[in-house]
């Protein structure tokens, strides 16, 4: 084995890139259009970012880019402060601690682990609102964004499959 | 195996706990983020600079980002009217005639509606002023529906104002920032409204709840509402004036009552903001301060029950209860001239015709 294959990875082509795509894509689908009469989905981009980033290996600066790109949606969207920081660093955490169980599994299997933890970011999502404003979200509007995060997972999987094997030490 | 037993394959259980510990400090830092966040209180002071910076600069990215979309929107529209412009006319002329009917029927009706109220003497609300901006952003998730409108403090927009589109109200402003404004759908799970049925004037909340119908809350009255009835804002507590068109009642899946907007008939792309303050702020508030109120005195307890027997002397005294008082008091505070009622006062307490009866001429024995 060569010392090449174990380098570590570069930050930005793994962590800086993706986060900067996933802040495009969310301002590109914020444009209030309507195609047909119908408004544009909103998936949690991120969420492709917490879920690859944990998988590939664990790091120090992804929980931090993680929060950043928290705030950016909280502020952008609206909501309340830290609502997303939150949720997609939960979401992260568990994905980190069930890694080795994830690693190696076929292509649906991994796309359930992806929606599963999406799942885990939009309980804790669903949580943190009726906490802060003491009224429970629309569970229909809940499921419509779930399932529209969920579709992202390609998006992970190109992540994954490009960098898992960067860094041997975490295989 | 060969890279656990050399020296850098060793480097991967440090690495792994300092990204444990990065991930701890960062969840603690968002949780401390969280519950410091005053969005639910919609306080200008709350808007921080962070939420105004971001607003500044998405204001005309956004604009940008949404240009192509109603670039190819308004494209779509033109060729479509073109191609049915014959079937355009014919509906129109068929709308035109209900129109004039109904217009004819406006015009007597503002006649009407003048003359009574100069009869009835009744003072209007005064004309609200207003101004028109684009939404150049959209959040329709669960947990936050607000727009961000291209204007803001520089158009003399202010937290609190209410915003229409063209069929209806949106929300309103809950934050601003130089040259844009964060609008607070009516949809977002904090959304707080007074309304009211216009047939049966029953009162509600209008609440949001992230899904596209919200929610009347608190309804009140027997047969409040029914199916289809129209829904205004009521003017309670005045946030936002009365009247304004907000949507129409409908029965929920859930067996709620729920509104669908007005504002949904279309897309939004122009919204109003009307520069509105409560009607009471509205009236002169120097002349509303410069009220003189009489001078508040004091009375003084003894003044009032020394000086209780003076109409008493004409009266029955038994509606002198107070001239049980011990009558040592009654100098010490009481002007001379008072001080000869006092003398009889405590008599007052014996019924009056024993009062002046005389002694028996002989002896008692």
């Amino acid at each position: 084995m060569s010392f090449s294959a174990a380098r570590p990875l570069d930050p930005w082509r793994w962590i800086g890139v993706p986060a900067l795509l996933c802040i495009g894509a969310t301002i590109l689908l914020a444009a209030p259009i309507q195609l047909f009469g119908l408004r544009l989905p909103e998936p949690i981009f991120p969420m492709v970012c917490a879920f690859g980033w944990a998988v590939i290996r664990p790091s120090i600066l992804a929980p931090v880019v993680l929060l950043l790109l928290g705030l950016f949606l909280d502020i952008y969207w609206g909501g309340a402060l830290g609502l997303w920081v939150v949720s997609l660093l939960l979401a992260y955490a568990v994905t980190l601690a069930m890694r080795n169980m994830m690693t190696g599994q076929s292509r649906p299997m991994m796309w359930a682990w992806y929606a599963g933890m999406t799942v885990v970011a939009m309980v804790t999502g669903y949580l943190v609102t009726m906490l802060d404003v003491k009224a429970a979200p629309s569970v229909v509007g809940v499921v419509w964004q779930l399932l529209a995060t969920a579709m992202l997972y390609p998006f992970a999987h190109r992540l994954i499959d490009r960098f898992e094997d960067a860094d041997v030490r975490f295989r | 195996m060969a890279l656990r037993q050399d020296s850098f394959g060793e480097l991967k259980v440090p690495l792994t706990w300092m990204a444990v510990v990065a991930l701890i400090v960062c969840g603690v830092v968002g949780v401390s983020i969280l519950l410091s966040d005053r969005r639910e209180t919609f306080q200008t002071e709350a808007y921080g600079a962070a939420r105004q910076a971001v607003d500044t600069v998405s204001a005309p990215v956004g604009g940008a980002v949404a240009a192509p979309g109603r670039w190819t929107g308004d494209l779509l529209g033109w060729l479509r009217s073109y191609v049915a412009v014959a079937h355009e006319n014919r509906r129109l002329h068929k709308v035109m005639a209900g129109l004039q009917v109904q217009a004819d029927e406006a015009v007597r009706l503002r006649d009407e509606n003048e003359r009574l109220r100069a009869m009835l003497g009744v003072k209007t609300d005064p004309p609200i002023p207003m101004v028109t901006a684009r939404a150049v952003t959209d959040s329709r998730g669960p947990f936050a529906n607000a727009r961000l409108a291209n204007a803001g403090s520089d158009a003399g927009v202010v937290v609190g104002y209410p915003v229409l589109s063209e069929r209806g109200l949106v929300g309103r402003v809950v934050g601003v920032s130089r040259d844009a404004s964060r609008v607070l759908l009516l949809t977002d799970v904090a959304s707080r409204t007074p309304v009211m049925i216009d047939r049966s004037n029953a009162r509600a909340i209008l609440t949001g709840d992230g899904g596209p119908n919200p929610k009347l809350d608190y309804l009140r009255g027997r047969d409040a509402v029914h199916d289809g009835d129209r829904v205004l804002t009521s003017g309670d507590g005045g946030v936002l004036p009365r009247g304004l068109p907000v949507g129409r009642a409908v029965k929920g899946l859930d067996g709620r009552w729920r509104v669908v907007l007005d504002a949904d008939a279309g897309a939004i792309d122009w919204v109003r903001i009307l520069k509105f303050k409560d009607y009471s702020q509205l009236a002169d508030q120097q002349a509303l301060a410069a009220t003189h109120l009489p001078p508040v005195i004091t009375e003084n307890p003894d003044d009032r029950i020394i000086s209780a027997p003076a109409p008493a002397a004409a009266t029955p005294a038994a509606k002198v209860p107070a001239t049980k008082t011990p009558p040592a008091k009654a100098p010490a505070t009481t002007p001379p001239q008072k001080a000869a009622p006092v003398v009889p006062a405590p008599k007052a307490a014996t019924p009056p015709q024993k009062a002046p009866a005389p002694a028996p001429a002989g002896p008692a024995q």
